[in-house]
């Protein structure tokens, strides 16, 4: 690849003098060329589409009357902001996005320390653990809907649960998160024990001699040390179930309450074709994303920026 | 750890098995309820009583317009893989080898791109789609899945390039290699696990997508396997499709599956090098 890149950028004829060598500015040249294709499509499909879904929410914009569309400022985030399904579906996903990462921490910490120090099994344990990660989403979804299932799950029958869950707001909102636990768990164990094996041993056998009990070797060593790799896991995986769809469509598409902002977005963008009105929602989600990551950012120290 | 107790020990030993046990429950699960005959597949039992492959018949059989939307899934994926591994090598290599002003904002963009919520910008690009004609295409859904995999991909190979011992590349050409030879010869297999770890995770990602092919769809032209699965449907509205879904969804796992653990170990440190910079 990086062969006829050099080709391509070889012709680059020497410019007039900028008080730059000729070697630095073919050096530029040639950085240039290599980042182009790459800079292209990242602006034209995930640039362009956030401006241009905002300038769509600022219009009104409806595909089933296409003729009535036209400028209207900020009416289309009053109208979400001031809708109950918004702030419900809103509280839905803060609700997915908290208890889930939480869950994932706590799991994947103990995931971590089991393959950490596995004493049989080391190589077939890394190995399950990764078959949720390859699960595709919407497949994973699919095997804890069917598993309580009323009809064909055997969940249901096995642990006597009534009324089915998924019948319930409480039972599918459990089951959409269980669902997201067991998918993503993997990745975060998968980081943190890339973080646990950094700890030196010596650090635990020194704290052993000196009497401190299992706990508060974790709490003060384990803990402030994998934290780089503990807050970039935790940031990815939070930003990751803001935007959770796949789970929540294929398990309830939104019933008994359940809806996620995401869901909210592709129903109006999809279903009502309200381009106006789904924009306001994508551009709101975008927003809280933005948010979330800024929190993590500034306040909690998290910075997945190159050494 | 060095020394552990007898009673520790059991603690990890049964650690372990639960661990088996969360990981393996769900999948071991949905393989069972595909092998169910039509008339016991609501028994509510785990293990099946009478082993079928009628819901694999039906799934292959064409009616549910499966196999096309496999074959969708494997082109689109690997026409993905290939065109991000190709466009983030020469980033990466500008980023890692190259001096030029720019280089901070490519990276924190990347970055930032990486956080998008895909349901902010399928919006767009539905609109847009449909009047230049890429709606329900496979470019269509390639150029948005390039997009998400591109900054996760020049991450990886950044810092995989990053560790390469790029002197050798003079050594090898004052022993008398041209360029391409030098290339070709000593830097290229110091590459190429870095850029396999990228293109394993780049296929992963495009393969798992459900929010733009649900969006950017609508027919066998381009849907991809899990769209097409979330619309399978019993041939008579009474007919339960729980075992074709359920058969469905192993035929599109067991690839990823069958990569993921060959390559456990590319895959483990790809994720840990392009997420984790500490």
């Amino acid at each position: 690849m990086a062969v006829a890149a050099t080709q391509a950028g070889q012709p680059a004829a020497p410019a007039p003098s900028t008080g730059l060598t000729d070697r630095a500015r073919q050096e530029r040249k040639l950085a240039w060329l290599l980042c182009a294709p790459a800079v292209a499509v990242m602006t034209l499909v995930a640039g362009f589409p956030i401006v241009y879904a905002f300038w769509l929410s600022l219009r009104r914009s409806d595909l089933r009357f296409p003729d009535a569309s036209e400028f209207i400022g900020f009416s289309n985030y009053s109208a979400v902001l001031q809708s109950t399904t918004w702030w419900r579906d809103f509280g839905n996903t803060m609700f997915i996005t908290v208890i889930s990462v939480t869950l994932e921490l706590v799991l994947g910490m103990l995931i971590a320390q089991a393959m950490y120090r596995a004493i049989f099994a080391r190589t077939a344990i890394r190995a399950s653990v990764l078959v949720p990660y390859g699960a595709v989403t919407v497949v994973a979804a699919f095997a804890w809907r069917l598993a309580f299932d009323p009809a064909t799950g055997f969940a249901v029958n096995l642990f006597n649960l009534d009324p089915p869950p998924l019948t319930t707001h409480n039972g599918s909102m459990v089951i959409i998160i269980f669902a997201e636990v067991w998918k993503t768990t993997p990745f975060i164990a998968l980081l943190l024990l890339g973080g646990l094996a950094l700890v030196p041993d010596d650090l635990y056998k020194a704290a052993k001699m000196d009497g401190a009990s299992s706990w508060q070797r974790f709490v003060k060593i384990t803990l402030p040390l994998i934290r780089p790799a503990l807050m970039v896991a935790v940031l990815f995986r939070t930003l990751d179930a803001f935007r959770i769809y796949d789970a929540v469509f294929i398990i309830t598409r939104g019933a008994n309450n359940t809806e996620s902002v995401s869901v909210l977005g592709y129903n109006q963008l999809v279903n009502r074709l309200n381009l106006g009105l789904g924009s306001a929602v994508a551009i709101c989600i975008f927003a809280c994303v933005m948010l979330i990551a800024f929190i993590f950012f500034r306040f909690l120290g998290a910075s997945p920026e190159r050494r | 750890m060095t020394e552990s107790t007898q009673r520790q020990k059991i603690l990890w030993i049964l650690g372990t098995i639960l661990v088996l046990f969360y990981a393996l429950i769900p999948v071991l699960w949905i393989i069972s309820l595909s092998l169910k005959d039509p008339t016991t597949i609501g028994d509510q039992k785990f293990f099946p009583t009478k082993w079928t492959w009628d819901n694999y018949d039906a799934v292959f059989s064409g009616g549910l317009g499966f196999n096309h939307a496999l074959f969708n899934s494997i082109g689109i994926a690997m026409i993905t893989t290939l065109i991000a591994l190709v466009f983030a090598s020469m980033a990466a290599y500008a980023i890692t080898r190259l001096e030029f002003p720019g280089k901070t904002l490519i990276l924190a963009g990347a970055l930032a791109i990486s956080m998008f919520p895909a349901i902010s910008i399928v919006g767009g690009l539905f609109n847009v789609w449909r009047v230049v004609g890429l709606y329900d295409t496979w470019p269509g859904l390639i150029l948005p899945y390039l997009s998400f995999s591109l900054p996760l991909s020049i991450y990886i190979l950044s810092a995989f390039f990053r560790e390469i011992p790029w002197d050798l590349e003079k050594a090898a050409q004052m022993d008398g290699a041209t360029g391409a030879q030098a290339f070709r010869r000593v830097i290229l297999p110091l590459a190429m696990p870095g850029v396999f770890t990228a293109g394993i995770l780049v296929f992963i990602s495009a393969w798992n997508d459900f929010l733009f092919a649900n969006v950017l769809t609508s027919t066998d032209a381009s849907r991809t396997a899990p769209v097409a699965l979330s619309f399978f449907r019993g041939a008579s509205q009474f007919t339960d499709p729980s075992g074709a879904i359920a058969a469905g969804a192993v035929i599109v796992t067991i690839p990823i599956l069958i990569m993921v653990l060959i390559f456990q170990r590319r895959i483990v440190s790809g994720l840990t090098s392009g997420a984790v910079k500490g």
